[in-house]
């Protein structure tokens, strides 16, 4: 069943086209990741899924309510997580909670409960007397993500959550992520540029210049670049060569003193090609293609290789200090 | 009901972020009571000499009020700009609740936090030599809440156009002093020239100096005194207030459902 349906979603700011007639849909408890790099219309397109920014053109449904004419249905059916922080920090945990609740309506017996569990959730129970202010970066997020889960969503957006986190705090918050879909079913609706992160979406769609470049499961966008690439190193390379050509019909490459061959399923074809081969291997590397790989060849440029303007720079140095 | 409950809440985080800024509590009332103290003490002697008729601090307490009222309101409703600088906002406009609601919430919470002050002025006043009568406070009070209210729409006015509170803060700076100059704070508005009392026309402060001044003193001195220092009849006070107030709110209302 599709819980979010888009269908030419477009946005355009005085001409300049942000988002272009995108389309398509998360199928309900999935993890979709919007990928691509910054400016590319991601968090556009959230904002208009959420009702908060006008539609030049298109439709999209939200659990079957309509983001242009139902927007109240549709504001109560998605649980958000900004990209820069949004919490109230004079407040203790528990307040910008309960400031939620009221605002969506749950009633206060009712917020008793949820509040307990949805703090559990994200290991924030302890805290939950604590003013926000006194919380490290981390905290902060996984607050918001328990506050964008108090009114009981159909999808949970989360706008580039683990942007300005340490690793270490990022790979937390995945366990807290992942965790929601295996306990709650939670469909989420993620954007990220850390394509790492998107190997744990069951969907992506790529998106570039405002438009939806490839969708699929990592493992297909994957496949569409090529299969795994083996390096080999060897003092008899020239035999090694001649065997690899004979025996699996493959092209087998030169390349910086590697000899470099594309299999398909790399992780299985190696324990073959070390019972088979009869040429010596002095070593051995499998690589798998990354997103990266497969946004480069898409693209031609590497996610990350964009400039930061002057003004991201800016961004990015309040969200650290407000995240600190 | 959902409306109520969201006017409750927006106002209860007013409130509570107040209460947990003790400086701020303070300082608020720091500056108007130093008026009253410094100014009354060194003015009241210059001007006994004169034929005034009326105490001076007597005369200035209303003004005081005002002033102090204007300041906090404004000063609370910098909470918008603040929400918006530091993403809040957000968390209140993707909410499914009404934006009317909201700007009331708003606007409400400034005025509590601007009548706790006032309020703390009129419990001190007997203290600073001001002597209110008892049978007043009533309309007295009432008087702040209108004041109250309708400072702190048109703050939240400004602070829905403002994108930063830096810019909040020139604003401010250039309405207070005129805002509170022109108000008849400090001198009666009867024998000023004519373009200065155009300008107090337009001021909520001199309406709300105005009614709360002949409130306070309406039993102490002579009526022909009193008219000498009145503009209006206190009723086209309150009507003023109150207009003023709802074209605030409205255009608050508007901006804020524009710019967000």
């Amino acid at each position: 069943m599709n819980i979010i349906e888009v269908k030419n979603l477009t946005k355009q700011f005085n001409g300049l086209t942000a988002v272009d007639h995108v389309s398509f849909e998360v199928k309900k408890g999935e993890i979709f990741g919007f990928l691509g790099p910054n400016g590319a219309g991601k968090s556009t397109t959230i904002n208009m899924l959420s009702t908060i920014l006008p539609v030049t053109d298109g439709e999209a449904f939200i659990g079957n309510f309509s983001i242009l004419s139902q927007r109240d249905d549709v504001r109560k059916s998605i649980g958000l997580v900004f990209q820069d922080p949004s919490l109230d920090d004079r407040l203790t945990a528990e307040e910008n909670l309960r400031f939620h609740a009221k605002l969506y309506g749950v009633p206060s017996n009712e917020f008793q409960k949820r509040k307990q569990e949805v703090l559990e959730l994200v290991d924030l129970w302890d805290r939950r007397g604590d003013i926000v202010k006194n919380f490290s970066g981390g905290m902060k997020r996984r607050l918001e993500i328990a506050r964008g889960l108090l009114h009981y969503p159909a999808v949970l957006f989360l706008d580039e959550p683990t942007i300005g986190l340490d690793p270490q705090t990022r790979a937390h918050l995945w366990d807290y992520i992942l965790r929601l879909k295996r306990e709650k079913e939670m469909t989420i609706f993620m954007t990220t540029h850390y394509m790492n992160e998107a190997e744990y979406c069951d969907h992506i769609a790529i998106i570039d210049h405002g438009k939806i470049v490839a969708s699929g499961t990592p493992r297909e966008l994957k496949k569409q670049v090529g299969g795994d690439i083996i390096s080999m190193t060897s003092n008899q390379k020239a035999e090694l060569k001649n065997e690899l050509e004979k025996r699996y019909k493959k092209a087998v490459k030169e390349k910086d003193g590697f000899l470099q061959m594309e299999v398909e399923d790399g992780e299985k074809f190696l324990p073959r090609l070390f019972n088979e081969l009869t040429a010596k291997i002095d070593s051995i590397e499998l690589r798998r293609p990354t997103l990266d790989d497969v946004f480069l060849s898409l693209t031609g440029r590497a996610i990350r290789e964009e400039e930061t303007s002057d003004k991201e720079h800016m961004r990015q140095h309040m969200r650290m200090r407000r995240r600190t | 009901m959902q409306f109520i409950q969201t006017i409750y809440t927006i106002w209860q985080r007013e409130i509570i972020r107040y209460w947990r800024d003790k400086t701020r509590i303070i300082s608020t009332l720091f500056m108007p009571l130093m008026f009253l103290v410094i100014f009354g003490a060194g003015l009241s002697k210059t001007l006994a000499t004169g034929n005034f008729g009326v105490d001076f601090v007597q005369f200035m307490y209303p003004g005081i009020i005002a002033m102090s009222v204007m300041s906090v309101a404004f000063f609370s409703t910098i909470s918008t700009v603040w929400d918006r600088e530091f993403g809040f906002l957000k968390e209140i406009l993707v909410a499914p609740v009404s934006r009317v609601a909201v700007a009331f919430g708003k606007t409400l919470g400034a005025t509590t936090i601007a009548s706790i002050q006032a309020l703390i002025l009129l419990i001190l006043a007997p203290f600073i030599g001001v002597t209110i009568h008892v049978a007043v406070i009533l309309p007295l009070v009432t008087f702040m809440l209108l004041l109250a209210f309708a400072i702190s729409g048109m703050g939240l006015l400004i602070s829905s156009l403002m994108k930063t509170t830096e810019s909040f803060g020139l604003v401010m700076q250039v309405l207070i002093f005129p805002m509170f100059f022109i108000s008849g704070a400090f001198f009666p508005l009867t024998a000023v020239p004519s373009w200065m009392l155009a300008l107090s026309y337009v001021n909520p402060l001199t309406y709300g100096v105005d009614a709360m001044r002949q409130i306070i003193l309406g039993n102490q001195v002579a009526s022909n005194i009193l008219n000498g220092l009145s503009l209006h009849a206190i009723s086209v006070d309150a009507l003023f207030l109150v207009v003023f107030s709802a074209v605030m709110v409205s255009a608050a209302v508007f901006a804020f459902n524009k710019r967000a």
